[in-house]
């Protein structure tokens, strides 16, 4: 049981951190940011390509490089667009994410590849009785470290304070002297740490990385940000556990016949989730009014 | 204690600057001139000229659709004048966007408000506050003092969305007041207030106009209110100026008295 709790808070968790990367620019800048998987495939890419190096470094580089790769993202394809409707952004989004995907298939062809970032992290420990998987163990306590980290920076610094301002009215923020480029530039940074973080931890568990590799964890938790109610990022990171944890439970206590078409069931339950709460479980105010 | 002052302002502004007066009003003015904003083709404001300087306070009054907000909007950098020219200590900053002008010392409320409203009252204080180049510890304490100087410090944790009516006012011309304006506009800033609270902000008003040495322009409907508070009346109707002056003298123009307290011959 125990074992099981850990496995879908892990999960869970991975998706947290996603919808949030994906929550924090959509709150700032109501751009529904599709490309978040390329934030997560090529940080994952960097960590092929230097493994053999020490961990460390790996582990820095790829996160450097993710970071690198969001700030060239927001300068060069959303800046252009900001304050255009959000539908053309969001195509946009689908553009840059093409266009990523692309470069790695012409870069590393289209087949999987072998990463093992976190091989020390193979064996088990026993905990409360159970064997725990240290890899899982791992996954879902960085989560929550990344969470906390996070809540106390938007609740405590200069920056925190000034990105959730501008996610409760962006114009009324730019008023009060809030510089748009400096919060919309955080919010991509924080957004990339995210992403990279998620694909350092996914790729140890998957243990081979593709050009869709991030496709698959953010499809899942674009689901979990609009369950939680698009524009809060507490309701991102709840939707997102809440979907990693229903997934997993459903892996474990389904009958086995039934268990390929888990999916099937875990949209099942979002969709009665949308029918009763549309706007999520816990509504954004002042979506309608923008830029 | 303001009506004191209104023989220090009776010297009576004319409606219309001459094209000599634009060039430039004084260190210690904000001013329009010959501003005119259309929508579409309707006329919100037909070449209206307003200044004040600091240490001043001016009541913007008439009938709604006025252009009141209109014309605030354009002294703030809201909404670009079709022609005339917005000038401020002395520079020309017609068509200045409204956070450039906010950071030059012009700062103004909303009717709607508009906190932030997940924050908490100190944390909508601190964003202005951030602005000014305090850190975030300056800025909280700061926070707290002007939470204090407007009664609202029992509310400082409280979330914006959590207030009353009178206390969301409140706290918007905090947020306003923590830019440290040289220019403050209020629009409507007694509305749905009751008689004490409407009387209360008047002395609110008028101290903050002596405490932080800025000059206050406020539309407002309640005219117990104006009378008290303001040293100088701009009254618009349909667009345009109607009358000036002290309170005294525009409630004596048979202009103003035909259109905005309705003919009473």
């Amino acid at each position: 049981m125990i074992a099981v709790l850990v496995d879908a808070f892990s999960v869970g968790g991975l998706y947290a951190l996603t919808a949030l990367g994906i929550g924090l620019i959509f709150s700032v800048m109501r751009l529904a940011n599709f490309a978040h998987a390329e934030f997560v495939t090529v940080p994952a890419y960097a960590l092929f390509v230097l493994s053999g190096h020490p961990v460390i470094m790996a582990i820095a580089s790829s996160v450097l490089i993710a970071v690198m790769l969001a700030l060239a993202t927001e300068r060069i394809a959303f800046r252009p667009l900001r304050g255009i409707d959000p539908a053309t952004m969001l195509i946009a989004s689908f553009a840059v994410s093409m266009f990523l995907q692309r470069l790695l298939v012409f870069a590393f062809d289209s087949r999987i590849k072998p990463v093992d970032p976190l091989a020390v992290l193979a064996g088990s420990v026993r905990l409360f009785g159970a064997q725990i998987n240290l890899l899982k163990l791992t996954t879902m306590v960085t989560c929550l470290v990344l969470l906390v980290a996070l809540t106390v920076f938007l609740k405590y610094t200069r920056f925190g304070l000034e990105m959730r301002a501008a996610a409760e009215d962006f114009t009324m923020s730019r008023l009060l002297g809030v510089r748009a480029n400096r919060v919309i530039a955080t919010a991509f940074v924080l957004s990339a740490l995210l992403a990279a973080v998620v694909a350092v931890l996914f790729s140890a568990q998957t243990g081979f990385v593709h050009p869709r590799f991030g496709l698959q964890i953010v499809i899942i938790a674009f689901v979990a940000t609009v369950i939680g109610g698009l524009g809060n990022l507490v309701g991102a990171a709840v939707g997102g556990f809440l979907v990693g944890v229903v997934s997993t439970l459903l892996q474990s206590f389904l009958p086995p016949d039934l268990r390929p078409f888990r999916e099937a069931f875990l949209f099942f339950i979002v969709i009665l989730v949308l029918l009763f709460r549309p706007q999520g479980l816990f509504p954004a105010r002042g979506l309608k009014e923008r830029i | 204690m303001v009506n004191s002052a209104h023989s220090e302002h009776m010297h009576r502004k004319p409606c219309i600057w001459t094209e000599a007066d634009l060039k430039g009003c004084s260190d210690m003015e904000l001013e329009a001139s010959g501003v005119t904003v259309r929508f579409g083709g309707i006329r919100a404001v037909e070449n209206v000229s307003l200044r004040f300087g600091i240490h001043e306070i001016v009541g913007l009054i008439g009938p709604n659709g006025a252009g009141k907000t209109t014309l605030v909007n354009a002294l703030s950098g809201f909404q670009k004048p079709r022609s005339g020219r917005i000038c401020l200590a002395g520079k020309d900053v017609t068509g200045w966007r409204s956070d450039a002008l906010a950071r030059h010392g012009v700062a103004r409320t909303f009717q709607a408000v508009r906190l932030f409203r997940g924050l908490t009252v100190a944390e909508n204080i601190e964003t202005a506050l951030l602005s000014t180049g305090l850190a975030r510890s300056a800025a909280r304490a700061r926070a707290r003092d002007i939470l204090g100087y407007l009664h609202l410090s029992n509310r400082a944790d409280t979330l914006a969305s959590g207030l009353n009516y009178g206390d969301e006012r409140r706290v918007g011309i905090a947020r306003a007041l923590a830019m440290e304006p040289k220019f403050l506009l209020l629009d409507e800033p007694a509305a749905g207030l009751n008689i004490g609270e409407a009387e209360e902000l008047g002395q609110t008003i008028a101290s903050i106009r002596d405490d932080f040495g800025c000059g206050i322009l406020v539309i407002e409907h309640n005219m117990a209110l104006v009378m008290k508070l303001c040293e100088r009346l701009h009254v618009l109707a349909t667009g345009m100026t109607l009358a000036t002056g002290t309170p005294t003298e525009v409630m004596a123009d048979p202009a103003f008295k035909d259109a905005y307290l309705g003919a009473e011959t």
